[in-house]
């Protein structure tokens, strides 16, 4: 691209200056949750831009109560649990899915992928309350359960990212599995599989960002037993009286961490992640 | 080819949950628009009631207006802004990868939590005023729009940047060479490149925007009285805190979906026609 040459020095510290002021406002707001974390719970919303002095600094009080009124480590749990196998399941059964759908055309997989690919444009109000009511019925309101919707909601994005990957692969290496005695299954997982790993990885991440961060499919679902870290924090809010800010801010900050940690090792495939799905969505 | 008796294997478990999950859901959500119940089981026949209720109600039809403002300003900040940030990071600057990495990282926080911190930002500015942010609804407003740009625009910038990395060095070269300035070489050797991504960058946030629901939940959970509630917290809210009124609630979530469905479909129509085969 058109480099900035030296003799433009005016020019790139203008843009040194611009950048360094935008990240500025994108930290700015994390820094200020996570200095807030450490005052007293009355004197934050009094002056959440001033630094805590001998008066109004609290060391970990927020911390320890808050981890006590949310149970965050078993929300923590939860929402690891549920991540976890959620993506687990998308990737390996919207895969074989999808192979199945590439390999074997008739009518009837070509209305499946159709009808996955319509499920992508329904915004989640649409099914909310009789999905909730649905799968209430067949008791699937648990954390398995939860996986098990989960797997539905995926398939369409999934699907469609297996199979635009999947008509590029020349069908003789899967042909040549076959001959030597490989059954489909043993095809699919070892030989077609391995080929697909990069599209694998950009699902997980996509689906692993959606079920980490979602909020109302599992408070509707499993909320009033078991907590994510979104219906965590939240909790904190509902309820009644005043909002407890000092338990929030220091809520925010351990909600952030692992979010941080995570994308700080796996950050180049989360960016490759994001601009391969969305060339492909 | 024996691939094909492997149906129960390969695709019954996808199709299941489907099926569970979505297929059966969308269809009894679209019947029971048409009728008055409080569980699936004791459904009335109504006709369009429903929708006329719906489209009769003055919470609906706000929380219609305050979306589209919403959506049209979101999607116009995030992309000029994501495009700005992207053209700049793209000139071989030092220290671009930090850049990149703190940009991005908004976008991995939930929106929950994204709703608390902003909460706390806008009402500690806004305290200067002796006002909250559920003092107006413009404040709820504005405060969305900054939540969703602080967001967004790293996302758009990530997709903007592999955009306009793909556009051949030569062609930009060559147009320098035909005379033409900066704006000119932006305006028509560039814009037109990365219409790809600007399709696709678009979308992602027209729709975002318009189906937002955990943010604003958290920010301002629409108050005052309402007047900051977007479409899907409205469906929500009309669902869940309004007792009979759960056929009105359906009906809603049903023209948001063809209200959604039809914004994908133009939208992706109309940008479709404007790029350019490389």
């Amino acid at each position: 691209m058109n480099t900035v040459s030296g003799r433009n020095t005016a020019v790139r510290t203008l843009l040194y200056v611009i950048l360094i002021g935008v990240s500025a406002a994108f930290l700015a707001p994390v820094i200020i949750v996570a200095i807030n974390s450490f005052k007293g719970k009355f004197y934050i919303s009094e002056e959440p831009f001033s630094l805590p002095d001998s008066e109004t600094f609290a060391g970990l009080e927020n911390y320890t109560s808050g981890l006590e009124k949310t149970e965050f480590f078993s929300a923590f749990f939860w929402s690891l649990f549920i991540t976890v196998f959620s993506v687990i399941a998308i990737v390996l059964f919207t895969s074989m899915t999808a192979w199945y759908i590439v390999r074997v055309k008739n009518i009837f997989t070509k209305a499946l992928y159709f009808i996955f690919i319509f499920s992508m444009i329904v915004p989640f109000q649409m099914v909310m309350f009789t999905m909730t009511k649905t799968a209430a019925e067949l008791s699937l309101d648990t954390p398995w359960g939860l996986v098990l919707i989960y797997l539905g909601f995926g398939a369409g994005l999934a699907v469609f990212m297996f199979c635009g990957f999947l008509k590029s692969v020349p069908l003789e290496i899967e042909e040549a599995a076959m001959i030597d005695g490989c059954n489909p299954l043993q095809t699919f997982f070892m030989v077609v599989f391995p080929i697909l790993k990069p599209t694998a990885v950009t699902v997980a991440i996509l689906n692993a960002m959606w079920i980490w961060n979602d909020y109302l499919l599992p408070y509707l679902l499993i909320g009033s037993e078991y907590r994510t870290i979104p219906i965590a924090v939240q909790y904190l809010r509902g309820g009644y009286g005043s909002v407890d800010m000092g338990a929030l801010m220091a809520m925010l900050v351990l909600s952030i961490i692992p979010i941080i940690i995570f994308y700080l090792f796996c950050q180049k495939y989360i960016i490759k992640g994001i601009v391969a799905g969305a060339v492909k969505g | 080819m024996a691939l094909k008796k492997y149906f129960p294997i390969f695709v019954l478990p996808t199709l299941a949950a489907f099926t569970i999950a979505f297929a059966v859901p969308f269809v009894l959500g679209l019947y029971l628009s048409f009728t008055e119940f409080t569980t699936v089981a004791d459904a009335q026949w109504v006709g369009i009631l429903n929708y006329i209720r719906a489209f009769s109600n003055d919470d609906f039809l706000n929380a219609l207006w305050f979306t589209v403002k919403f959506t049209v300003v979101s999607v116009i900040t995030v992309n000029l802004i994501a495009f700005a940030l992207a053209s700049i990071l793209t000139k071989g600057l030092k220290g671009t990868n930090i850049f990149r990495t703190v940009f991005f990282m908004p976008n991995l926080i939930g929106g929950i939590v994204l709703g608390y911190i902003w909460q706390l930002i806008i009402n500690g500015v806004l305290q200067t005023m002796g006002v909250t942010i559920t003092y107006d609804p413009k404040y709820g407003f504005w405060g969305l729009v900054i939540l969703m740009n602080w967001q967004l625009i790293g996302y758009m910038m990530v997709i903007y940047i592999a955009g306009i990395q793909n556009i051949p060095t030569d062609l930009i070269d060559a147009s320098k060479v035909d005379g033409a300035n900066r704006m000119q070489t932006l305006r028509n050797v560039t814009i037109p490149l990365v219409m790809p991504s600007i399709t696709i960058c678009l979308f992602l946030t027209l729709t975002n925007s318009f189906k937002l629901f955990d943010q604003n939940l958290a920010l301002t959970a629409g108050a005052p009285s309402k007047q900051t509630a977007m479409l899907a917290l409205d469906i929500y809210n009309t669902f869940y805190s309004r007792i009979g009124w759960e056929g009105v609630g359906q009906a809603k979530a049903v023209i948001f979906f063809v209200i959604v469905a039809a914004i994908s479909f133009v939208q992706l129509m109309l940008t479709r026609k404007r790029e350019v085969e490389q």
